[in-house]
C-alpha cells in the first residue's frame, strides 16, 4: 500500500486594529464592560444603517498588499443570512462573490508556498455567554468589529506546515500593523479543512475543524483528525463530510454538524452599501508605506549582517524589536553585538516588565533607546566596561533612564586594566590555593575559574577578565 | 383645516399666529375625527403642545424657527423619533421605542415642525390598503367603507381628513402615491437616495424612500426641501444639497409621454376619463403630450415582488425576540424562542412575503428568481431612460382604480399586488414620481394623476405638477364634513 497523504486548507479570521467598528463609530476595544461599546447600528435597531469605516478598508488593503494579493478595483458587500442570538441583524455583512482581493500567499519555509484563494472583509458577531446560570447572556461589544477572513488553497501537507503558516501570517499582520493576531483574545481565529488519501489516489472527503483556540490546538487537532480519518478508512469505513469540534482537554474531535445541516446563507448583495472602488494609486501608496516584512528581514540579517538564523528569528518576532535592533546596529557598527544585546538582555528586560505578556510589551516604552544601547556596546568594545559591568549598567539605564557614561562614573563601573592592581588581586586569590595551582600547572584550564571568581569579587566585578586570566597563568608559571 | 403649511409657517414665524394654537387646533380635529378615520395609533398631545410653546417663546425672542414653524406633522409608524413608539403596524414591535431619531425627523424638527403623532400602516409597509395592520384599519375620509390606500394609510388619511397639513409616508412600490391618489391629496416619491433612510424602518432597502404627503404640491416642495440632502449616516443617500423648489411655471414647452402600457383596458372607466382630461389640461398648459412605450411594464410587478420580498426577508430577520419588541418563549431553546416570536409577531402578509423572499434567495433558486428579477429591473430602468430621451415627463394614472372597498382584495393577494402595476415600475427604476388629484369619479372618489421625472429631476417634476395643480381646482375638493 502507498503512504498516506494529508491535504490541509485554512480559513483565518483576523480582527483589524481599527479605532472604531466596521460600520459604526463605536470603539473597537477588547475587554470593555459588556455592551458598553454599542449603538443603534451595531445592535441592529430597526432603521439604522451601516457606513463603511475607511480605516478598516485601509488596514484590510495593507493585509492584502503584504500578502501579495491582487486587489480588486471593485468589490461589494453581501448579506449572509442566519439566526443566532449574537447576530443582531439576523445577517452578517460580508463579501461573497466579489471579495476585495484574491491570490497572493505565504512562504512557509523549506521551499513551500501556501497560496491564498482570497481575503474578504466582514463584520464580527457579538459574543453569547452560556455558562452563567440558566440564561444565555449576549455582549455586543464585538458585534461589528472589522474582520478579514483569509482562505488558503488546500496547499498544506502537514500539521507542522499549518502551524508554520499561522506563525507567518501572524508575524506579517503584526508587522504590517493590521491585527494583533492574538488567539487568546480572539483577534485571530482559525478553521481547518483536512482530508487524507493514499498517494496517487484522488483526494479524500474533507472535514472542517472548529473551536481551535491556539496554534498548538490547530496542530494537535489536525494530527488527531488525520489519525482518525486514516483509522476510519483502514477499518473499511468512509469519512463523512462534516464539521467537527476540537476538544482541547481530551485532544479529540467530535461531530458538530453534518453536511445536511449546513446553513443555506442566502447571500445577496447588501443594498445598504454601495460597491467599494480601489484605484491603483491607493494600492501603490499602501505598498510604499509597508515596512520590510519579517521573512525578508530575517534573510537580510543572516546574509548581510552575519547573524545566526536563531537570532534573526528572535529579532524579527515583532516590528519594534527589529527596528530597535537595526537602529542599534547601525549606531554601534557591530550588528552581532547589537543582536546579542537586543535579543538577550533587552528581550529579557521586556519579559520582566510584562510577565503576563502574551504579546511583548512595546520596546518603545523602555527607558533605553537604541542610541543609548549602542553607546553601551561601544564602551564594551573600547574596554571601558566588561560584559558583567555592562549588564549592571544596562539594568540601571532601564531603571533610571540615565545614559551609560553617566552611570559608569556614578556607579564606578569602569573596568580595571591596571596590571599592578590586577596582580595584587590575583596574588591574594592564589594564596592557599595549592590544589588549583597544581591543576592549572598540569594544564587543567578549567581550574582557572576557581581563581578568577574571587578576583572578580574582590574587584567589585571591575577587573578586566582577559587581563586577570593572563595574570593568573603568568604568576602560576613564574612561581613554580 | 383652513390653511396650507406654507401659510401657517409664515404666520407663526411672523408671530401672527401662535404655534400652540395651530397645534392645539390640529389636536382637536384629531380628537374629534380620528375615532372614525383611525389614522393615528399614537397622538403625542403633551409633547406636541410643549414643543409648540417652546417655538412660540423662540419666535417671541426674535429667533427664526425655520420654514415649517409650528406646522403639525404626522409620521408614519415606521419612522424613528427617539422614545416615540414605532411599531410598524406589527405585533412584533409592540412597545418598541427607538433609542434614536431618524435623520429626516431631526431635519423636520430643526425646520420648526411639530410632530403630533404616529400613523397606522400596513405591517412593515407591506400592503396596498392599510388592512395588514395589527392595530386596526384606517378609513378613507371620502368613504369610510373604503380603503385610504396603503401602506401609508394613516398618513394619507390624516392629511385628507384635514387633521394635519403635512405627513410623511414611505414609498417602496407606491405606498405614498397610491394612498395620495385614493385620498385626493398630493404625494411625492423622490428619486431614490434624495432623502436619507437613516431611521426609516426598512422593508425593501433598495426601493424604500421617505415620501411627503400634503394637500398641495407647494407644501410637498416645502417639506421635501426640509428633509432632503446628503447624510453621512446613509451610504445610499445622494451627496447633494437639499432640493430647493424651482420658481415659476414648469410645463410650457415640455414634452409629456403617455405610456401606452399604462392605459390598458383594465383601467377603471372613471379613472380613464379623469386622466384623459388631465392630459388634455397639460396640453393646454403648453406641454406637448405624446405617446411613448415602456415595453417591459408587464414584468414589473413580478420583478418587484421578488426584489422587495428578498430584501424584506433579510431586513426582518432582526425581529427575533432577543433585543427588543415581542418575545415569545417557545420551547425555551434559542431557535424555539425565535420561531415562536416570529410566528406570534408577524401577520399573514408579512409571513407570506418573508417566505417568498427566503425562497427566491435560496441556494439553487437565486439565479432563476432574484438574479432574473434584477435583470428585469435593469430593463425597466432602460425603458424609462429611452423614454426620457424623447420626453421630459411620463404621465398616466397613479392607480388603475379609485379606492376599493375594505375587504374587497384582502383575501386575494395577487389581485392586491396587481393594483401596484402603475407605481412599481417607477420604484424599480428609482425615479421621482408625484401623484396629484385630477378629479373625482361619478361616485365621488378621487383619482390621481401620476407624473414621473428623470432621475434627480425632482425639482423640475414638482414644478410641473405644481403648474398643473395651480391651473386646476381638483386639489381643493374635500370629502364631506371636512372644511375646505
Amino acid at each position: 500500500m502507498s503512504a498516506w497523504e494529508t491535504i490541509i486548507g485554512l480559513e483565518v479570521h483576523c480582527q483589524l486594529k481599527t479605532r472604531t467598528k466596521l460600520f459604526c463609530g463605536c470603539r473597537n476595544e477588547f475587554g470593555a464592560p459588556p455592551n458598553s461599546h454599542t449603538c443603534p447600528v451595531c445592535t441592529g435597531q430597526p432603521g439604522a444603517l451601516p457606513v463603511l469605516n475607511e480605516e478598516a478598508l485601509a488596514l484590510a488593503l495593507r493585509a492584502a498588499v503584504a500578502l501579495g494579493c491582487d486587489v480588486a478595483p471593485r468589490s461589494k458587500f453581501d448579506r449572509k443570512n442566519y439566526f443566532y442570538c449574537d447576530l443582531p441583524k439576523g445577517y452578517q455583512v460580508s463579501q461573497y462573490d466579489e471579495p476585495y482581493c484574491t491570490g497572493g500567499g505565504i512562504d512557509v519555509g523549506e521551499g513551500r508556498f501556501v497560496r491564498l484563494t482570497r481575503i474578504h472583509l466582514e463584520e464580527d458577531a457579538g459574543k453569547a455567554i452560556h455558562d452563567r446560570g440558566d440564561s444565555t447572556l449576549v455582549d455586543l461589544n464585538r458585534a461589528g468589529v472589522p474582520l478579514i477572513e483569509s482562505v488558503t488553497e488546500a496547499d498544506m501537507r502537514s500539521a507542522d506546515e499549518a502551524y508554520a503558516y499561522l506563525t507567518a501570517i501572524k508575524e506579517i499582520f503584526r508587522f504590517a500593523g493590521v491585527s494583533d493576531c492574538d488567539m487568546e483574545k480572539g483577534s485571530l481565529r482559525c478553521d481547518v479543512n483536512v482530508s487524507v488519501h493514499r498517494e496517487g489516489e484522488p483526494w479524500g472527503t474533507k472535514v472542517e475543524l472548529k473551536n481551535l483556540n491556539s496554534f498548538r490546538n490547530v496542530r494537535d487537532a489536525i494530527e488527531h483528525e488525520v489519525e482518525r480519518q486514516i483509522d476510519v478508512i483502514e477499518s473499511g469505513g468512509e469519512v463523512v463530510q462534516e464539521t467537527r469540534l476540537f476538544d482541547a482537554e481530551r485532544g479529540t474531535t467530535r461531530t458538530m454538524r453534518s453536511k445536511e445541516d449546513e446553513h443555506d446563507y442566502r447571500y445577496f448583495p447588501e443594498p445598504d452599501l454601495p460597491p467599494v472602488y480601489v484605484d491603483a494609486e491607493t494600492v501603490a501608496a499602501i505598498r510604499a508605506s509597508l515596512p520590510e516584512l519579517p521573512a525578508a528581514r530575517r534573510a537580510r540579517y543572516v546574509a548581510e549582517l552575519g547573524l545566526s538564523e536563531y537570532d534573526a528569528g528572535v529579532l524579527t518576532s515583532a516590528l519594534d524589536v527589529a527596528d530597535f535592533f537595526e537602529v542599534t546596529a547601525s549606531a554601534c557598527g557591530d550588528p552581532k553585538a547589537a543582536a546579542n544585546w537586543v535579543a538577550n538582555d533587552l528581550m529579557a528586560a521586556l519579559g520582566e516588565a510584562d510577565a503576563s505578556g502574551s504579546a511583548p510589551r512595546d520596546l518603545g516604552t523602555l527607558r533605553v533607546r537604541p542610541e543609548g544601547l549602542a553607546e553601551l556596546i561601544g564602551l564594551v568594545a573600547k574596554g571601558t566596561l566588561n560584559v558583567a559591568a555592562a549588564r549592571k549598567c544596562l539594568r540601571a539605564m532601564l531603571e533610571t533612564g540615565k545614559d551609560a557614561a553617566t552611570l559608569v562614573s556614578e556607579m564606578g563601573l569602569e573596568q580595571v586594566s591596571d596590571t599592578g592592581e590586577v596582580e595584587r588581586w590575583v596574588r591574594d586569590a592564589l594564596a592557599g590555593q595549592e590544589k588549583a595551582v597544581a591543576d592549572i600547572k598540569a594544564g587543567n584550564t578549567k581550574a582557572i575559574g576557581a581563581i578568577i571568581g574571587p578576583v572578580m569579587k574582590a574587584s567589585g566585578g571591575r577587573a578586566n577578565p582577559g587581563l586577570v586570566r593572563e595574570t593568573v597563568l603568568r604568576l602560576v608559571a613564574e612561581e613554580h | 383645516m383652513s390653511a396650507d403649511a406654507a401659510t401657517l409657517a409664515a404666520a407663526v414665524a411672523r408671530g401672527e399666529r401662535g404655534a400652540r394654537s395651530v397645534v392645539a387646533e390640529a389636536l382637536e380635529r384629531i380628537e374629534a375625527g380620528d375615532d372614525a378615520v383611525r389614522a393615528f395609533y399614537r397622538v403625542d398631545r403633551d409633547a406636541a403642545l410643549a414643543r409648540a410653546e417652546a417655538l412660540d417663546a423662540r419666535v417671541a425672542a426674535g429667533e427664526d424657527v425655520g420654514p415649517l414653524a409650528g406646522v403639525p406633522v404626522a409620521l408614519k409608524g415606521n419612522m424613528c423619533l427617539e422614545g416615540s413608539e414605532a411599531h410598524c403596524g406589527s405585533r412584533v414591535l409592540a412597545g418598541y421605542r427607538p433609542p434614536y431619531t431618524a435623520t429626516f425627523v431631526r431635519r423636520l424638527l430643526d425646520a420648526g415642525a411639530v410632530v403630533v403623532g404616529m400613523t397606522n400602516m400596513d405591517e412593515f409597509a407591506m400592503g396596498s390598503s392599510g388592512e395588514n395592520s395589527a392595530y386596526g384599519v384606517a378609513r378613507n375620509p371620502w368613504d369610510p367603507e373604503r380603503t385610504p390606500g396603503g401602506s401609508s394609510a394613516g398618513s394619507a388619511a390624516a392629511v385628507a381628513a384635514g387633521f394635519v397639513p403635512l405627513a410623511l409616508g414611505s414609498d417602496t412600490g407606491g405606498s405614498v402615491r397610491q394612498p395620495a391618489s385614493f385620498c385626493g391629496i398630493s404625494g411625492f416619491k423622490p428619486t431614490y437616495g434624495r432623502v436619507s433612510r437613516y431611521g426609516l424602518i426598512a422593508y425593501g432597502s433598495s426601493l424604500d424612500q421617505v415620501a411627503p404627503l400634503a394637500r398641495s404640491v407647494r407644501d410637498l416642495e416645502l417639506l421635501f426641501e426640509a428633509i432632503s440632502g446628503r447624510d453621512p449616516l446613509d451610504s445610499t443617500c445622494i451627496d447633494d444639497d437639499p432640493v430647493r423648489p424651482l420658481e415659476g411655471e414648469g410645463l410650457a414647452g415640455k414634452r409629456v409621454g403617455v405610456p401606452r402600457e399604462y392605459l390598458s383596458d383594465d383601467l377603471d372607466a372613471g379613472v380613464r376619463a379623469r386622466v384623459d382630461a388631465a392630459l388634455e389640461t397639460l396640453g393646454q398648459l403648453g406641454a406637448e403630450v405624446v405617446p411613448v412605450s415602456l415595453p417591459h411594464t408587464e414584468h414589473a410587478v413580478p420583478a418587484y415582488y421578488v426584489v422587495a420580498t428578498a430584501e424584506a426577508s433579510s431586513n426582518l430577520a432582526r425581529y427575533d425576540g432577543v433585543r427588543y419588541g415581542l418575545r415569545a418563549p417557545g420551547d425555551g431553546s434559542l431557535q424555539g424562542m425565535i420561531a415562536a416570536t416570529r410566528d406570534a409577531g408577524f401577520g399573514d402578509e408579512v409571513k407570506r412575503r418573508i417566505l417568498l423572499g427566503t425562497y427566491v434567495l435560496s441556494s439553487g433558486y437565486y439565479d432563476a428568481w432574484y438574479g432574473r428579477a434584477q435583470r428585469v429591473r435593469g430593463l425597466i430602468a432602460r425603458d424609462f431612460a429611452r423614454a426620457f430621451e424623447e420626453v421630459d415627463f411620463v404621465a398616466g394614472p397613479t392607480s388603475p382604480t379609485p379606492a376599493f372597498r375594505l375587504g374587497e382584495l384582502i383575501e386575494d393577494p395577487v389581485a392586491m399586488y396587481l393594483s401596484d402595476v402603475l407605481t412599481v415600475p417607477v420604484s424599480l427604476a428609482g425615479l421621482p414620481a408625484v401623484s396629484v388629484p385630477c378629479g373625482t369619479t361619478d361616485v365621488a372618489l378621487p383619482v390621481g394623476l401620476q407624473l414621473v421625472g428623470r432621475r434627480l429631476a425632482d425639482a423640475e417634476l414638482l414644478a410641473a405638477a405644481r403648474t398643473y395643480q395651480e391651473a386646476t381646482e381638483h386639489h381643493l375638493a374635500r370629502p364631506q364634513g371636512v372644511p375646505a
